[in-house]
């Protein structure tokens, strides 16, 4: 067991939590007083019997004084006893604490930082809302704007003697005031989109994993040409924290399998033939098609006809990877709108679930889409699959008429405007259409 | 009551122009007779000097908020009766206590109707 340098602080701090005095110390350990005091400073070593017995006089275990635990996490501890004073933590014990339990004591440590990470972001998000002087500014002009175009079109519109000097002042005076709204409201409109996405990404693994991914184009050349599953983790993990990359690490893995099993120069004249199909591609390459779908996902750009967009769940209905298209937006957390036939594959698995959708209030774009919802691992003895669900989601095949009548689908409850829903689980933060 | 058999006036302490433009249209047309001004720094004497009926004050202002200029004015005993109708573009409670704190008569959040202007000027100078 290496023993560090410190074992003498360790023991001064002890003895002074217990309030004992150095000579007391020293006397019941059967060394002079000088001699604890070198101790005491690191200067002298100790270490067997002395080690035990002095151990044994301050109460602790003689590993709490030889290893100690980290100085950054004991500070960590004790910031976090010192938050809640009421909680009375056992502060004298936080090094047998953090030396007896070191994963525990890592855990609250970790614990505390997040707390604190959070509620800065919900300060800055607070401040943001109350405080931003350009957001503040910017409602205020606009809500000036509509009171002067509100003011002069009532003028116009209600009964009373407007003489047509002044009917055509307030005209000049809405059409300018009208212009000024259009680009006050596009100003704001930029300003939130830049903003998005500074204070609040903060998020959970998932969401490190899903931006990492959106940043790569969710393609890998490393593992295409002969896997290079280091290269690829190092390149793509860049920055991400130890959860996010276990995500990462997961996914590389299986795309890793997925790219032998269906190696770009097998799988581009196929799509090339076929389009991305994942039935008809399935068929003609023996594949399975919840890997086409992947594959699909991950071709490069110029390698697709068209841009396909994917989403996967697990059985609990939580997205587990998302590559959504212009017209088919997915939920940055949790679960989508529950109509997505993603979550209908989820009760009819391994069927090709193959059919126009469209989102609601997205230009009426028709798209297609493909759902299957497969195992996740082989069969197994006496236990019951569990199943993850994949949709693949592409323009409407060539020759495909779009239907008259399409049920519309969401995104997630809270950014969809459908009033009546039998799916709503939750309010729509949306101003309701209906006044 | 209408401001002609009063022959009421109103200062109207607002720094856009064409809301200036319509709300002088709106109350001068129910025979108020109507001066603006647009700059928060020295308002207060505008009030003093023009000792109007009745004084609409924005709260976003040049120069000086809204609340320090009608703070001032009820320091002084000749204005703490004065009506005072106050302009706002956010409606937040903690606006609208702002208000009544600094001693306004009405207060109206932005954006509201001329019916509504012309009902509290009226209200306001019949007090």
């Amino acid at each position: 067991m290496p023993r560090d340098t410190l074992t003498g602080s360790r023991i001064r701090e002890r003895r002074v939590l217990r309030g004992m005095k150095q000579a007391d110390l020293a006397r019941k350990a059967g060394i002079s007083a000088s001699y604890l005091n070198l101790i005491e400073h690191n200067r002298r070593r100790i270490g067997g019997k002395l080690l035990l017995s002095i151990a044994e006089i301050l109460r602790v275990e003689p590993a709490a004084l030889t290893e100690g635990a980290g100085a950054a996490l004991i500070a960590s501890l004790r910031e976090a006893a010192a938050d809640m004073p009421q909680v009375s933590a056992e502060l004298d014990r936080v090094d047998e604490f953090a030396g007896r339990f070191p994963g525990w004591a890592q855990l609250l440590a970790d614990s505390r930082t997040r707390v604190a990470q959070l509620e800065r972001s919900l300060e800055t998000l607070n401040d943001r809302m109350t405080h931003d002087p350009h957001l503040a500014a910017s409602l205020h002009e606009m809500l000036s704007t509509v009171t002067a175009i509100r003011s002069a079109a009532s003028i116009l519109a209600e009964p009373g003697e407007v003489d047509a000097e002044w009917q055509a002042r307030f005209h000049r005076n809405i059409y300018e005031d009208s212009a000024r709204l259009a680009e006050t409201s596009r100003g704001l409109v930029t300003y939130l989109e830049a903003d998005e996405s500074s204070p609040l990404e903060t998020g959970a693994p998932q969401e490190e994993l899903d931006a990492a991914l959106e940043k790569a184009g969710h393609t890998v050349p490393e593992l295409e040409a002969g896997a290079d599953l280091d290269a690829a983790l190092a390149k793509l993990g860049r920055g991400l924290s130890g959860p996010a990359r276990g995500l990462l690490r997961g996914w590389l893995d299986r795309y890793a399998s997925d790219a032998e099993a269906l190696p770009l120069d097998r799988l581009r004249p196929a799509v090339e033939e076929h389009g991305p199909d994942p039935a008809a591609l399935s068929a003609a390459l023996g594949a399975d098609p919840a890997r086409i779908m992947r594959r699909l996902a991950a071709m490069p750009p110029e390698d697709l006809p068209t841009p396909v967009g994917l989403a996967i769940c697990d059985s609990s209905g939580v997205l587990t990877y998302r590559k959504p298209l212009p017209d088919f937006p997915m939920p940055r957390f949790g679960a989508a709108c529950p109509l997505w036939p993603l979550y209908r594959a989820l009760s009819r698995p391994h069927v090709i679930l193959a059919g126009p959708v469209m989102q609601v209030g997205r230009s009426g774009a028709v798209l297609w889409a493909d759902a299957l919802a497969t195992p996740q691992a082989g069969p197994a003895v006496n236990a019951d699959p569990l199943y993850q669900a994949q949709m693949l989601v592409r323009p409407l095949p060539q020759g495909t008429e779009p239907p008259a009548t399409l049920p519309q689908l969401g995104v997630a409850c809270r950014v969809c405007p459908r009033e009546s829903c039998e799916g709503r689980r939750e309010p729509s933060i949306l101003a309701s259409t209906r006044r | 009551m209408r401001g002609e058999d009063m022959g009421g006036q109103v200062l109207l302490i607002e720094d856009e122009p064409n809301i200036i433009e319509a709300i002088r249209f709106i109350l001068s047309r129910d025979g108020w007779q109507v001066h603006t001004h647009s700059n928060g720094t020295d308002a207060a004497q505008i009030v003093r000097d023009r000792a109007p009926d009745v004084v609409i004050l924005d709260v976003m202002l040049p120069g000086r908020s809204g609340y320090d200029i009608l703070r001032e004015l009820r320091e002084d005993p000749a204005h703490s009766d004065l009506p005072v109708l106050m302009l706002t573009a956010r409606g937040q409670s903690k606006d609208r206590e702002m208000a009544e704190r600094a001693g306004a008569s009405r207060f109206m959040t932005k954006p509201f109707s001329n019916a509504e202007v012309l009902d509290a000027v009226r209200a306001l100078s019949a007090q």
